[in-house]
């Protein structure tokens, strides 16, 4: 009987398994393939999350900009496309590192993945010292929503030497809307790009270490998935921010 | 279909086995560091009696200030305070979290024959996230309380207050985060680590109801988080994305609010009907009827959950034709509600039907949901909406649905499962007991809500017109019932523990796979991973099990 075996067979904390025995296999999978279907599985899962979590912002723009179209663009046109194209061009060119970090990981390349890794985050610290040179431009002209908000530029831009249309002192209120979700937009993208580097410097030194060096590539292919949905987020950001509508 | 009661031989002579995951390590660090997911269900089972008592405590505190139509007892911003705390720890802290994180947490992988969820460390980060969730609403609540209500609503949370708005809308994000990851949890394993031959619908129900509210965790909190960081950066920066003054929108918060918060009420109904499935099913001793009709309402209850969530935004300025069709997609949710409903009567009909405890909640969770439902199709309506929202009629509606239905599931399947928990017996008459009187208590305290709704009690005051006064005694009454209804389960549970009776494997003779093994089950629940070559519910196949059994003992 099933039960009295149940009760009886006494619990062994190793248990062997038909196949080789990995140290990263985790005693609850039944097998190692198992294991790493239900890793990436559940990271998929987590960026569908992720996408929820992005897309209240993206809810909240589609609303404003078409309520409040001609502050949207002006406010819009304050930014810098050559900084975000560069910013653009980091991130994609960080997200083929980490593609060739996984790939140096699946040939078993130690030193080639420590440097693809190393690369990956260098451009990360590129991308985010941009962004603070474009935050800071914005405190500069009191374009941080808040008390010190100010709206003189897109009253009277010919006094500030631009040629954007004048836009009525209630439409021009509205660009703070725009700031609004530009920062918490851009800055919810920071932060995930933050934590990545920090999981980043983490990776490096397992990777040092030489734990994916045998194979075992799982926690770099996930957080290469993760990676690439922090640019892919920045992909979708830069054109909704930067190029409302750019016309000369 | 059989309905032969077969006694299992070992079930008189039952023995406490020597190993169990109770006792395979000792220590509290044991426990604290643990990644098995029965301890971890345990850790929850503990951290949200504790939150559910601190609720009551507030409930109990509401109740007894409105005994009386002048403000007494406590001051009128105190009474705020009240029953903000009141719902933020009952649905962030108890509802939320109650089937999922306990029973779901600990039945689920046995269910389905696996070892352990799928990522251990990530349920027990989820507890630790709960647990941080807890400690900031109670420091919320000790640095002076927070009188938003539960809904954070704009401007009010943004501009107007005093309180600890940030430090409450910083514990329910983190809250949000430990219901993710045990969503998360559920469907990774769900989908990975089913045992051979367990197909999906070979699953029990209760897996299904579960695998449903994940969904609706996984997809409908980050919703909720990031509104609650654009209400937090609104009201430290001062950003504008819901302030009026700045060209921002306060019902766009609404929108956003309840496109978590109404799913959220079926991330806590689902769990319970999926308890509820299963007692039915082993009480009736009959295969739930329709199985697979109400493994796909449960499906269609989160889906069609996504869809009605401005049915709370009816006054607030909607456009009448979003109004319109919110309030047609709300009444169609009332249909895969109704399947359940009818399917669970289907397998009572003509089933060898016995009263244990967990049949009574269940039984009073029927009813109570029905009349919890059927109210809600009222408040869909969109003429009666106008004339009920913001009166106590909502304030017995949800609660007949959270408290009459949920927290009926939630004792039921406690009931059910506490001899495979803790392989001991609870106290059969005492628990009877404490079934009926929650039953009358709960009618005495909120059918009078209903009808104080109706005649215009507007909810959230601390004082109201003289002529309320009878029924409101009324309620208050029955709350007192309810309460000792309530307080009876955490003692002699607690008794029980010592001094039950001894459970053995299968007390219930249910089919399903947690029953086939000790309890309390192994740390790795199974011996060898079982292969499932049977339907679930299937009581002829366990007869026959027995039968060749008895011929052998």
């Amino acid at each position: 009987m099933d039960n009295a075996l149940a009760a009886n067979h006494t619990h062994e904390a190793g248990e062997t398994h038909e196949h080789v025995f990995v140290p990263q296999h985790r005693h609850h999978f039944e097998t190692e393939q198992q294991q790493r279907e239900a890793g990436t599985f559940g990271m998929w899962l987590f960026l569908l999350t992720e996408i929820m979590f992005f897309g209240g912002m993206f809810f909240a723009y589609l609303l404003y900009r078409n309520w409040y179209n001609p502050a949207f663009v002006a406010a819009s046109n304050q930014l810098s496309i050559p900084l975000g194209a560069f910013n653009t061009a980091v991130l994609i060119g960080s997200g083929f590192f980490m593609a060739l970090a996984v790939w140096a990981a699946e040939v078993r390349k130690k030193s080639l993945l420590v440097l693809f890794l190393a690369i990956t985050t260098l451009l990360g610290f590129t991308f985010l010292g941009v962004k603070y040179v474009e935050y800071h431009e914005k405190w500069e002209k009191h374009h941080i929503p808040g008390e010190h908000f100010d709206v003189s530029e897109f009253v009277n831009p010919k006094a500030f030497g631009l040629k954007e249309t004048p836009l009525a002192p209630d439409m021009a209120a509205k660009t703070q809307v725009f700031f609004s979700l530009y920062f918490a937009m851009t800055g919810m993208h920071a932060l995930h790009m933050i934590i990545g580097i920090v999981l980043l410097f983490w990776l490096m030194y397992r990777s040092q270490r030489g734990d994916f060096s045998s194979g075992y590539v799982a926690p770099i292919e996930n957080f290469g998935l993760y990676w690439h949905f922090v640019d892919i987020v920045w992909i979708f950001l830069f054109p909704l921010l930067y190029l409302i509508n750019r016309h000369p | 279909m059989s309905t032969t009661i077969v006694r299992l031989p070992d079930q008189a002579t039952a023995q406490m086995p020597k190993r169990s995951y109770l006792n395979n390590e000792h220590g509290l660090l044991s426990w604290l560091l643990t990644g098995d997911h029965k301890r971890i269900a345990i850790l929850y089972l503990i951290s949200i009696s504790f939150f559910f008592l601190l609720g009551g405590i507030f409930a109990g505190l509401i109740r007894l200030e409105l005994l009386t139509p002048q403000p007494d007892l406590m001051a009128s911003d105190t009474y705020n305070k009240m029953f903000t705390m009141h719902g933020v720890v009952m649905i962030f802290l108890f509802l939320v979290p109650s089937v999922p994180a306990t029973l779901g947490n600990f039945l689920i992988p046995i269910m389905i024959g696996a070892k352990d969820l799928a990522f251990p460390k990530i349920n027990l980060l989820s507890w630790y996230l709960y647990m941080v969730g807890g400690v900031l609403t109670l420091a919320a609540l000790v640095l002076g309380g927070v009188d938003t209500g539960w809904t954070f609503t704009t401007p009010l949370s943004t501009h107007y207050l005093n309180t600890n708005v940030v430090t409450a809308a910083t514990a329910i994000f983190i809250a949000g985060f430990a219901s993710i990851f045990t969503g998360l949890n559920f469907i990774v394993t769900i989908h990975r680590m089913r045992a051979p031959g367990m197909t999906w619908f070979r699953m029990p129900l209760f897996v299904w109801a579960n695998y449903a509210a994940s969904i609706l965790m996984v997809l409908g909190t980050p919703v909720l988080a990031i509104t609650l960081v654009l209400v937090a950066l609104e009201r430290t920066i001062g950003i504008g994305v819901f302030d009026p003054t700045k060209g921002g929108d306060p019902l766009l918060f609404q929108h956003l609010f309840w496109f978590y918060s109404h799913p959220a009420v079926y991330i806590m109904i689902l769990p319970g009907m999926g308890v509820i499935s299963e007692v039915i099913s082993t009480f009736s001793r009959k295969r739930v009827f329709g199985y697979t009709a109400v493994a796909f309402s449960s499906v269609a209850i989160a889906l069609f959950g996504f869809f009605v969530w401005a049915h709370h935004m009816f006054i607030m300025g909607v456009s009448n034709y979003s109004a319109l069709v919110f309030s047609l997609l709300t009444m169609l949710v009332a249909v895969p509600s109704a399947i359940k409903v009818f399917n669970w009567s289907f397998t009572l009909q003509k089933g060898s039907i016995t009263f244990e405890t967990p049949m009574l909640y269940a039984f009073a969770f029927i009813g109570l949901f029905t009349i919890g439902g059927m109210t809600g199709v009222f408040l869909g309506s969109l003429g009666m909406d106008i004339h009920l929202t913001e009166t106590y009629f909502i304030v017995a509606h949800f609660h007949f649905v959270m408290v009459g239905g949920m927290l009926m599931a939630f004792l039921a399947g406690i009931h059910f499962w506490w001899p495979k928990m803790t392989g001991r017996m609870y106290p059969e008459s005492f628990s009877k007991l404490s079934a009926v009187t929650s039953f009358i208590g709960f009618n005495l305290t909120f059918m009078p809500q209903f009808v104080l709704g109706y005649l215009g009690m507007p909810r959230r005051y601390h004082a109201y017109p003289a002529e309320y006064q009878v029924l409101n005694v009324l309620s208050t009454a029955g709350a007192t019932v309810l309460g000792i209804g309530f307080l009876l389960p955490l003692l002699y549970l607690g008794w029980s523990l010592k001094y039950g009776k001894i459970a053995g494997n299968n007390p219930w003779q249910a089919t399903g796979l947690e029953w086939q093994i000790q309890s309390p089950p192994l740390t790795e629940n199974f011996t060898e991973i079982p292969v499932i070559d049977y339907e679930a519910y299937d009581y002829e196949w366990l007869a026959h099990k027995t039968e060749q059994e008895v011929t052998v003992g």
